[in-house]
C-alpha cells in the first residue's frame, strides 16, 4: 500500500494532466482558444438542444423505389424482347401486385424469352440470389417478381445517392457544420446547428427535383383532358401548379434533369421577375436545339416532380444550351429550385418523420443553467465530503475536480456530443463519483473501529472496497451500455456521459486518492487519522 | 475539528424484524402505483404518441385559458396545454395534421405561432418538436425494451456473481423502483418523454449500485460468520453499509437538488423523477431486496457450495486477516 513506485506516480499524474489539458479548449470560446494557439485542439460538440438548430429524421419511401424499379423493368423487358433477334411478341403486360406479368404470343418462344430475361437480372450479395425472379406460369405467361434482397439492394444504393444529394443541398444552403448520417436501412438523420428557418430546409429536402421538358399535346381535346383523359402517348398533369387545372403533355420527355450542368437563380430581363437559369451539357443542348427547331411556335411544358411549372411557347429555336424557367417565383423559391436542380434528383422521395427545433436562445439558457447547476452541485458535494471525512474528504474533492475535467477532456478527444441530458448525466456523475470514496472511507473507519493500525486500516479499506466498487460499477455500466445501444437522441447523450463518468471516476476515486493517501502516510507516518 | 457523522457508530437497527410491515407497505404502494398508471395513465409526450409540441415563452405568466381559446379557434385539432417549468412557459401539444405533407405540419406550427404572437406581444417560441406516429411507436418499443433489458441483464449479472436468490431479490426490487416511478408520473401527470426513460434507466443503475454494495457485504459476512442466523447477518450487513448508503444518497441528492433548482426548466421532470428514484431505490435496497433474501431461503452455507463450484471466481473475494 505504502510503496507507490515513482513510475506509477508519474504515469497517473501525466495521464490525469493530459485529460485536464484536453478539457481546456472546450471551456473557452472558440475564438479565445484559437488566439492562444489551441484552435486545433479537439473540442466537445454541443448538441442541438444546447447550440440551437434543427434535427430532422428523413425516411425514404421504399414503396416508391419498388414502383420505380418495376416501371424500369417493364421498359427493359419491352426493349429486350422487341429489339432482340428474333423479336418476341408479348402482350397483356401488367404491373399489378408489385410484379411484372405478361404473356408470350408464340408458345414456342417462351423458353427463349425467359433466357433473354435472365440476362436482365443481376446477382445480389454473396448468397447467390438474383434481384429478380423470372417464372413461367400457365405455360405462356411470364411473371417477373422482385426479390427481397434485390429490393433491399436497390433501396440501399438509392439511399447512398440520396444521402449525397441531401448533403449537397444542405451545403448549398450555406449552413455551418451540418451532420448528415444514414441511419438504418432507409433513414437519414440531418442535424443543422443554428438554423433560423427549418421550414426552408424541409421544403428543399422534400423536393425530388425530377426535372423534365415535354411537348404540350396540342391535339388533345380540352374537355377530355379536364376529365383526366389524354390521347395515347400523352398524360395529364396539373397546371398551373396548385390550382386544380390540368394540361396534357406527351409522355416522352424531350430532355430531363440528368443533362443539366448548372442551375442558378437570375432575373427575367423584361419583367424583372426571378427566374431559374439552367444550362445543359452538350448532348442535352443539341437535343434541345433540335426539338425547339422542329416545334417552333408550339408550347412545351417544364415539369418538376410531375407537376407543370410553366408551359411557354417556343418563340425561336433555343440553341445556346441554356434555358430559363419562369413561373411566379419569389427570389427565395427560385433559389431553392436552383439548388435542388444543381444538387441533382433524389432517387427516392424522402419524408420528414421527426423534427426537433430549438431556438438559439433556449440553447444558450440551457448551457448557462447547466453550468451553474454543475458548479453548485460540485461545490455542495465537495463541502459535504470535506466536513465528513476531513483530509480523506479533501483527497476525494481533488479527485472529483480532476474527474470533472477528465470527463470533459475525454469527451473532447472522442469528439462526443454534449446534450442537455448529458449535462444532467454530468451532474449526476458528480454526485455518484464520490460513492467510491465514501465506500473506501467508511471501510477505513470500520477497520479503525475494529482496532487496526492506521496503515493496515487504510490498506484494508482500499482493498475490500475495491471489489465492491467494481461490482457496483459494472452493473451500473450495464444500464449505461443498454442506453447507449438502444437509446436515441437524448438518451444516448446521457449514456455517453454516464459511461465516461463511471470509467473516469473509478480511476480518479480509487487510484488517484490511493496515491495521495500513500504519499501522505509515507511522509508523515501518523499514528492517528481523523476520518 | 470534529467530523460529521450522519450515522452514529454501532448503529443497530432491526430492519429484518420490520420486514413483514415493510413488505405490506411496499405491496400496497406498488399496487397503488400500478392502479394510478392504469386509471390515470401516463401523460405521454410527443416522443411516444406522435404529434407536435410547441413551446411558448410569454413575457409574463401565461393565461392558459386565453391561449387555449386562441389555439382552439384555429381548427387545427384538439390542443393540450401545460405550464412547463415556470409560469411563463407553456407547452402546446397538437395532433399532426392528417395529410402527410411536410408543408402541412409547418403550416400548423406557423399558424399557431402567428395567432399566439398576435395576441401576446413579446412571446417567443424557443423550440418545437414534431414526431410522426411511426417514429413514436418505435421510440416506445425501444424505451420499454431498454428498461426491460437493463433490469434482466442486471438480475442475471447478480445471479451469476452471487446466488439465484440475489438475482430474484434484485429483480423484484428494481421492478418495484420502476413501477413506483411510473406511478409518480401517473399521479403528477408530468410529461413522460424520452428523457424520462433515461431517468428511469439511471434509477435502475443507481438502485442496483446500492444493492450491489449491500449484497456484496452480505456475501462477505456469510463467509465470515458461517454459523450466524440469516436475520442477524442481514441486519448486520445492512447496518454496516448504512453510513455509506446514507452518505451517497445525500451527495446524489445534493447534486440533483442543484439540477432541479438551477438546471433549467427542460430538465425539471427528469430531475424530479431521479430524486424520487433515489429515495425509492434506497428504500428498496434496505427493505425489499435484502429482506427478501430471507423469504427466499438463503442460507449462509450456500456460499460454501459456490466456492467449491468455482473456486477461481471467488478466490479474489476471500477475506484475509484475522477473524474477529
Amino acid at each position: 500500500m505504502l510503496d507507490f513506485p515513482r513510475w506509477k506516480i508519474w504515469t497517473i499524474c501525466l495521464s490525469l494532466a493530459l485529460g485536464v489539458l484536453l478539457a481546456i479548449p472546450s471551456l473557452m470560446p472558440e475564438s479565445t482558444a484559437a488566439r492562444i494557439g489551441l484552435g486545433g485542439m479537439p473540442r466537445i460538440n454541443l448538441g442541438l438542444d444546447l447550440s440551437g438548430g434543427s434535427h430532422l429524421l428523413l425516411e425514404a419511401d421504399t414503396a416508391d423505389v419498388a414502383r420505380q424499379r418495376i416501371a424500369l423493368m417493364e421498359e427493359q423487358v419491352r426493349t429486350e424482347l422487341n429489339r432482340g433477334n428474333p423479336r418476341i411478341a408479348i402482350g397483356d403486360i401488367s404491373t399489378q401486385n408489385g410484379r411484372l406479368s405478361f404473356f408470350v404470343r408464340q408458345p414456342a418462344q417462351v423458353d427463349g424469352a425467359v433466357e433473354r430475361l435472365r440476362t436482365l437480372t443481376q446477382p445480389v450479395g454473396v448468397t447467390g440470389d438474383r434481384d429478380w425472379n423470372v417464372a413461367v406460369v400457365d405455360s405462356t405467361r411470364i411473371v417477373v417478381t422482385p426479390t427481397e434482397s434485390g429490393l433491399a439492394n436497390a433501396v440501399n444504393s438509392a439511399m447512398e445517392v440520396a444521402t449525397e444529394v441531401v448533403r449537397k443541398r444542405i451545403d448549398e444552403l450555406g449552413t455551418r457544420e451540418p451532420t448528415i448520417i444514414r441511419q438504418g436501412a432507409e433513414r437519414i438523420v440531418v442535424q443543422v446547428p443554428g438554423l433560423q428557418d427549418p421550414a426552408a430546409l424541409k421544403a428543399l429536402l422534400g423536393k425530388t427535383a425530377k426535372l423534365e421538358f415535354k411537348l404540350v399535346d396540342v391535339t388533345a381535346d380540352p374537355a377530355e383532358v379536364a376529365q383526366g383523359r389524354a390521347p395515347a402517348g400523352s398524360q395529364v398533369l396539373p397546371y398551373p401548379t396548385g390550382t386544380g387545372g390540368v394540361i396534357a403533355v406527351q409522355r416522352r420527355a424531350i430532355i430531363n434533369g440528368d443533362q443539366l450542368t448548372d442551375a442558378k437563380q437570375g432575373y427575367d430581363q423584361q419583367t424583372n421577375e426571378p427566374v431559374v437559369i439552367i444550362t445543359f451539357n452538350s448532348e442535352g443542348g443539341r437535343r434541345f436545339a433540335r426539338v425547339t427547331q422542329e416545334n417552333a411556335g408550339k408550347p412545351f411544358a417544364i415539369i418538376l416532380d410531375n407537376s407543370v411549372i410553366s408551359a411557354p411557347n417556343i418563340n425561336e429555336p433555343i440553341l445556346g444550351g441554356s434555358a430559363r424557367i419562369s413561373g411566379s417565383f419569389t427570389v427565395a423559391s427560385a433559389n431553392e429550385l436552383a439548388i435542388a436542380l444543381r444538387s441533382g434528383k433524389l432517387p427516392v422521395a424522402l419524408k420528414v418523420i421527426e423534427e426537433r427545433t430549438v431556438g438559439p436562445q433556449l440553447g444558450a439558457d440551457s448551457i448557462r443553467a447547466g453550468a451553474i447547476a454543475s458548479i453548485i452541485a460540485a461545490v455542495a458535494v465537495m463541502v459535504f465530503m470535506l466536513l465528513t471525512y476531513g483530509r480523506f474528504g479533501f483527497y476525494s474533492d481533488l479527485a472529483v475536480t480532476i474527474n470533472i475535467f477528465v470527463i470533459l477532456g475525454v469527451m473532447a478527444l472522442l469528439n462526443a456530443t454534449l446534450t442537455l441530458p448529458g449535462i444532467a448525466g454530468f451532474v449526476l456523475t458528480i454526485g455518484t463519483a464520490v460513492d467510491a470514496n465514501v465506500l473506501i472511507n467508511e471501510r477505513i473507519r470500520e477497520e479503525r473501529r475494529r482496532g487496526r493500525g492506521v496503515a493496515q486500516a487504510v490498506e484494508l479499506g482500499y482493498k475490500e472496497a475495491s471489489r465492491t466498487i467494481f461490482e457496483a460499477n459494472v452493473t451500473h455500466a450495464i444500464a449505461g451500455l443498454i442506453m447507449l445501444v438502444l437509446g436515441s437522441g437524448p438518451v444516448k447523450g446521457f449514456a455517453v456521459v454516464l459511461l465516461l463518468g463511471i470509467a473516469t471516476s473509478v480511476f480518479t476515486a480509487v487510484v488517484f486518492t490511493r496515491m495521495m493517501v500513500a504519499i501522505w502516510l509515507r511522509r508523515n507516518r501518523p499514528s492517528e487519522i481523523h476520518i | 475539528m470534529r467530523l460529521l457523522k450522519l450515522v452514529p457508530d454501532n448503529t443497530n437497527i432491526g430492519f429484518v424484524r420490520l420486514r413483514h410491515w415493510a413488505f405490506g407497505l411496499t405491496a400496497l404502494l406498488t399496487v397503488l402505483a400500478c392502479a394510478a398508471v392504469g386509471v390515470k395513465g401516463l401523460n405521454m409526450g410527443v416522443d411516444f404518441v406522435g404529434g407536435l409540441m410547441i413551446e411558448a415563452k410569454f413575457p409574463k405568466p401565461a393565461e392558459l385559458d386565453k391561449v387555449r381559446g386562441t389555439v382552439d379557434r384555429l381548427g387545427v385539432g384538439e390542443g393540450s396545454l401545460q405550464q412547463f417549468g415556470d409560469p411563463n412557459t407553456v407547452s402546446i401539444r397538437l395532433p399532426l395534421p392528417a395529410s402527410n405533407d411536410e408543408g402541412a405540419t409547418n403550416a400548423v406550427v406557423k399558424k399557431v405561432q402567428t395567432a399566439i404572437a398576435a395576441e401576446n406581444p413579446g412571446v417567443t417560441f424557443p423550440r418545437y418538436d414534431t414526431v410522426s406516429g411511426k417514429v413514436s411507436g418505435e421510440l416506445i418499443q425501444t424505451g420499454v425494451l431498454a428498461v426491460m433489458l437493463a433490469v434482466i441483464g442486471i438480475a442475471i449479472f447478480s445471479w451469476l456473481r452471487y446466488e439465484w436468490q440475489f438475482g430474484v431479490s434484485t429483480f423484484v426490487a428494481i421492478m418495484h423502483d420502476v413501477l413506483m416511478t411510473l406511478g409518480f408520473f401517473a399521479i403528477t401527470q408530468l410529461e413522460f418523454d424520452l428523457n424520462i426513460v433515461a431517468a428511469v434507466l439511471t434509477i435502475v443503475g443507481y438502485s442496483i449500485n446500492d444493492k450491489m454494495v449491500i449484497d456484496d457485504r452480505i456475501r462477505e459476512n456469510m463467509r465470515k460468520y458461517r454459523q450466524m442466523d440469516m436475520r442477524g447477518l442481514i441486519d448486520l450487513s445492512v447496518n454496516e453499509t448504512l453510513p455509506r448508503t446514507v452518505m451517497t444518497s445525500v451527495t446524489v441528492m445534493l447534486a440533483l437538488a442543484a439540477l432541479l433548482i438551477w438546471g433549467g426548466h427542460v430538465l425539471r421532470g427528469f430531475t424530479s423523477a431521479m430524486m424520487l428514484g433515489i429515495v425509492v431505490g434506497t428504500y428498496s435496497s434496505i427493505y425489499v431486496s435484502s429482506s427478501l433474501l430471507i423469504s427466499l431461503g438463503l442460507k449462509p452455507q450456500a456460499m460454501d457450495k459456490t466456492a467449491k463450484k468455482a473456486p477461481g471466481k471467488m478466490s479474489g473475494a476471500e477475506r484475509v486477516g484475522p477473524k474477529n
